[in-house]
């Protein structure tokens, strides 16, 4: 087995590259990503410096925060001993800040620990089993968030004692309902993922299910929070300090801050010293965070657009065979830049015409490249994708280098698209009528009456029994088939030259599908429209196309008539495809049960 | 005569209602089937069918809310969660996606040992049978350090394959294993199927919704239907020549890879088509004379 070297589409799937480069970058721990982001490093930086002075202040400095001198009254910076001068009490400036870090610090500790435990395993529960247990604990943390949490703590006062230690406790239970959210909803996402589903049938038990599995996932957006309630917590310390709440004997950034506001207009520098502080430890954290966040959740940073050059246009060169066609692509090649900057061929040098009326089957494997053709004769890649080489031809026109204006004139009128999935291209909010009746007058102007009975009749001619219902239906309440059929219906409003159909059945049941391919093979005879058909599938090339392109890898290995396709493969990759066919042949003959004895013992 | 390995009997699931004071919702209306030591049952139906349903009430992934579940025997209808880790030696699964059957973040080798340990090997038991079931999959020895993600889906899929054999278990649910899958891809893990069910007589009840599938690799086939069953018996028979108007429909939709032929099929969809508009009674009376559950030879 291949390791498939380019099995991306990148439209559809950005997540499934294999590249085994960027694979083992990924891999690396997420601890080693956070060393090379300088705003971790730094910020963590500054904190850890922080914090460090904090432990180290009776080794720093030789007075107590509390020590009180009459003559070093508003001191200067130097006087005295004292390194950033005195405040109003004659205290040591440079003391007290010092210990107020380490009150920040027990606070942030004891308020992000208490959040943290209480939310942590509440959310576990509440995610995890079932819904009767989790409309329990959803009531019981619906009722703490209601409470108003500064007020209730200065509240509570005379049970606190106005120990801030007590009073962040509270401030803790108060935190945890938003990371009782956050993982609750976390598990919720993971729990029903299929590995879950293996690890229940493999007989886990829950609490190993919990901590291996899930509490894994939960991990990385816990770990983010606990930075920003780290900040939360010093925050409201010192706010309550700052009100005057809690004895004035604990050192504190807030009771600094209301000293220094006191004395402000006499010595403003004693209102800056905490308040700088206390911005520098509250910045760092969030910008941690947000660095963190990065590492664990944001990935690979994102590839910036690079503009496209100019796509070379073979127009003039080649009036000769294939140029006769509807719809002609020559040498078309486009790319993806990739998270080192360069960009790599999705499809190298396509070339491909169709006649009016024709059908075209696209064939290949995912990562083929063969909807990201498609996607560019519709003018729809995404921003990132370049266009390197060729050229697009609809009835002689280039469509290769038109503004979205001009483009707009073509899709959804000359060419028209049906999707693989029906149901994520209607939008939920609206009923099937009305987007109906907006993309026919989009392409036709009419009024919204005469769209709406067009629409009607569409409906009817796609074989819907009941087309009012379906017209006044949100998309939800119809089926998959169904859904198909109204996008039908809307691509062909317009009598388009050519449709181009992405895997139009994939989604789709085999009854389903067969009425599709019908439904499909009938439009084309009645509008005598071409049909391009991307498929992967074997049986509908068999059942729908006249020609057949089979693509790998980002190009048109083969191309040819559908009967000498099939019969007469020539190129080795065509064969391939077609020996890995599952036919009426291949039924199994052998008899059940009848294990080789000498196999079994080998593999024990 | 032995118990047999696997014994439905008139099976029925149900999903409460979404929303408040909503009505349950049965999926399953009463399913009987029994599979052998060493066979493949194929399951086959079409979206809605609840052949995914039934392969969860077997694996205690849902609880029933009617009939039995018998394992050799043995009711395991409602197994305690004490009873359902023995079983796992037993049972196990393999599901559709190999994206997210495999958690993203344990490397391979973690992976492939969780059953084992669970099934209370030592480190280095697991360490050596884990090479043995890398072998046997037709994956590289180093692949166990490796994470998921650096997998194509195939691969992926050999893994999950991997951990479902871990145990030497004697039945693997199979739902939908290759329908992720590339189409060369796919006749390579089917063919792995096949190769290690010879080796080790291991039972699939192999879902799909594809005929083509079901019969690579079935012995028997059952065709489901809304939560029924309406057809039972031999692969060759069931797969060529379905006596039940539905199976007959749905062989009938699937296009077969070679333009003439399909060409025949669709004119012959058309007429059966045009004869049970004709006709619109026929199927039901067709569902009455068969009888689901039992062995079609």
């Amino acid at each position: 087995m291949s390791t498939a070297p380019s099995n991306a589409t990148p439209a559809r799937d950005q997540g499934d590259r294999h590249d085994p480069a960027e694979a083992a970058a990924s891999r690396r721990s997420p601890l080693r990503r956070l060393l090379r982001d300088p705003q971790a490093v730094i910020s963590a930086g500054i904190l850890l410096v922080i914090v460090a002075l904090g432990l180290l202040t009776p080794l720093i400095t030789d007075h107590g925060p509390n020590q009180a001198s009459l003559d070093a009254i508003n001191a200067d910076a130097g006087s005295h001993g004292y390194l950033l001068g005195g405040d109003k009490s004659g205290r040591d400036i440079f003391a007290r800040l010092l210990s107020s870090v380490n009150t920040s610090v027990v606070a942030a500790l004891i308020g992000t620990g208490i959040a943290l435990a209480i939310g942590v395993a509440f959310g576990l529960i509440g995610g995890y089993y079932d819904r009767r247990l989790r409309a329990v604990t959803e009531w019981v943390f619906s009722l703490v968030m209601t409470f108003p949490g500064l007020l209730l703590l200065i509240v509570l006062l005379p049970v606190t004692n106005g120990d801030y230690r007590v009073t962040m406790m509270i401030f803790g239970v108060l935190l945890s309902p938003g990371v009782y959210r956050l993982v609750r909803n976390l598990v919720l996402s993971v729990r029903s993922e299929l590995y879950v589903d293996a690890a229940r049938v493999s007989g886990l038990p829950d609490r190993r299910i919990l901590s291996r599995h899930i509490l894994y996932t939960v991990r990385g957006p816990v770990v983010i929070a606990t930075a920003f309630l780290a900040g939360a917590s010093i925050g409201v310390q010192s706010g309550l300090a700052f009100l005057g709440v809690g004895p004035s004997t604990v050192p504190s950034f807030g009771a600094m801050i209301a000293d220094g506001f006191t004395n402000f207009y006499e010595e403003p520098l004693q209102f800056l010293w905490p308040s700088l502080t206390l911005g520098v430890i509250t910045a760092s954290l969030v910008l941690l965070g947000n660095s963190l966040r990065d590492v664990l959740e944001g990935g690979r940073p994102e590839p910036s657009r690079i503009t496209a050059p100019a796509p070379r246009p073979t127009t003039g060169l080649t009036t000769g065979a294939g140029s006769s066609g509807l719809l002609t692509v020559e040498d078309l090649a486009l790319a993806y830049p990739t998270s080192s900057g360069e960009l790599k061929e999705v499809v190298s040098g396509v070339t491909l015409s169709l006649e009016a009326g024709e059908t075209l089957g696209l064939v290949g494997e995912s990562g083929s490249g063969k909807t990201q053709t498609a996607f560019a004769i519709l003018g729809v890649l995404p921003a990132e994708a370049v266009v390197t080489r060729g050229s697009v031809r609809l009835d002689g026109r280039e469509l290769l280098g038109l503004s979205e204006r001009e483009l707009c004139g073509v899709r959804g009128r000359a060419v028209t698209y049906v999707p693989q999935e029906p149901m994520s291209n209607l939008d939920p909010s609206s009923t099937v009528g009305s987007q109906l009746v907006e993309g026919i007058r989009t392409t036709t102007p009419m009024s919204r009456r005469e769209a709406g009975e067009r629409a009607l009749a569409l409906l009817s001619r796609v074989g819907i029994s009941d087309p009012r219902r379906v017209f006044a239906s949100y998309p939800h309440q119809i089926s998959g088939g169904m859904a198909q059929r109204v996008l039908i219906a809307g691509a062909v409003a317009s009598r388009p030259l050519l449709l181009i159909a992405d895997e139009p059945t994939t989604a789709l049941d085999v009854t389903v599908q067969a009425e599709i391919l019908d439904l499909l093979r009938d439009l084309r005879k009645e509008l005598n429209m071409a049909l391009l058909l991307v498929t992967h599938d074997f049986g509908v090339v068999a059942d729908s196309c006249d020609r057949v392109a089979v693509m790998q890898q980002g190009e048109i290995v083969e191309t040819g008539d559908v009967l000498d396709l099939f019969s007469a493969p020539r190129h080795p990759y065509t064969r391939t495809l077609l020996d890995s066919l599952l036919d009426e042949n291949s039924a199994r003959t052998d008899q059940p049960g009848v294990a080789d004895e000498s196999w079994q013992k080998e593999a024990r | 005569m032995t118990a047999p390995l696997l014994d439905l009997s008139g099976l029925r699931v149900t999903y409460p209602g979404r929303g408040f004071r909503a009505r349950p919702h049965e999926v399953l209306h009463g399913v009987s089937l029994l599979a052998r030591e060493g066979e493949t049952l194929g399951i086959v139906g079409e979206s809605g069918s609840g052949k995914t349903t039934l392969g969860r009430a077997v694996l205690g992934l849902v609880t029933p809310s009617g009939g039995h579940v018998r394992f050799r025997g043995r009711d395991i209808t409602h197994a305690s969660r004490k009873e359902r880790r023995a079983l796992a030696r037993d049972i196990q699964v393999v599901f559709q996606d190999p994206y997210s059957s495999l958690n993203p973040a344990l490397a391979v080798g973690d992976i492939l040992s969780e059953p084992l340990t669970t099934q209370g090997a030592t480190t280095r038991e697991a360490r050596d049978r884990i090479a043995e079931l890398l072998d046997q999959v037709g994956l590289p020895k180093d692949a166990a350090r490796r994470l998921p993600r650096e997998f194509s889906g195939g691969q992926r899929q050999r893994v999950a394959i991997a951990r479902a054999l871990a145990s030497e278990p004697s039945l693997i649910v199979c739902d939908e294993p290759v329908s992720a899958l590339d189409l060369t891809t796919r006749a390579r893990v089917l063919d792995l199927f096949v190769d290690i069910q010879r080796r080790t007589s291991v039972a699939y009840l192999f879902i799909s919704h594809d005929l083509a599938v079901i019969r690579h690799v079935s012995h028997r086939v059952s065709v489901m239907r809304g939560g029924e069953i309406v057809e039972t018996g031999d692969a060759g028979q069931v797969t060529s020549l379905p006596r039940h108007p539905y199976t007959q429909m749905l062989l009938l939709a699937a296009p077969v890879p070679d333009p003439v032929a399909q060409r025949e099929r669709r004119q012959e969809r058309h007429r059966l088509l045009a004869r049970e508009r004709a006709e619109p009674g026929a199927v039901e009376r067709v569902e009455q004379g068969t009888d689901p559950g039992q062995f079609g030879s």
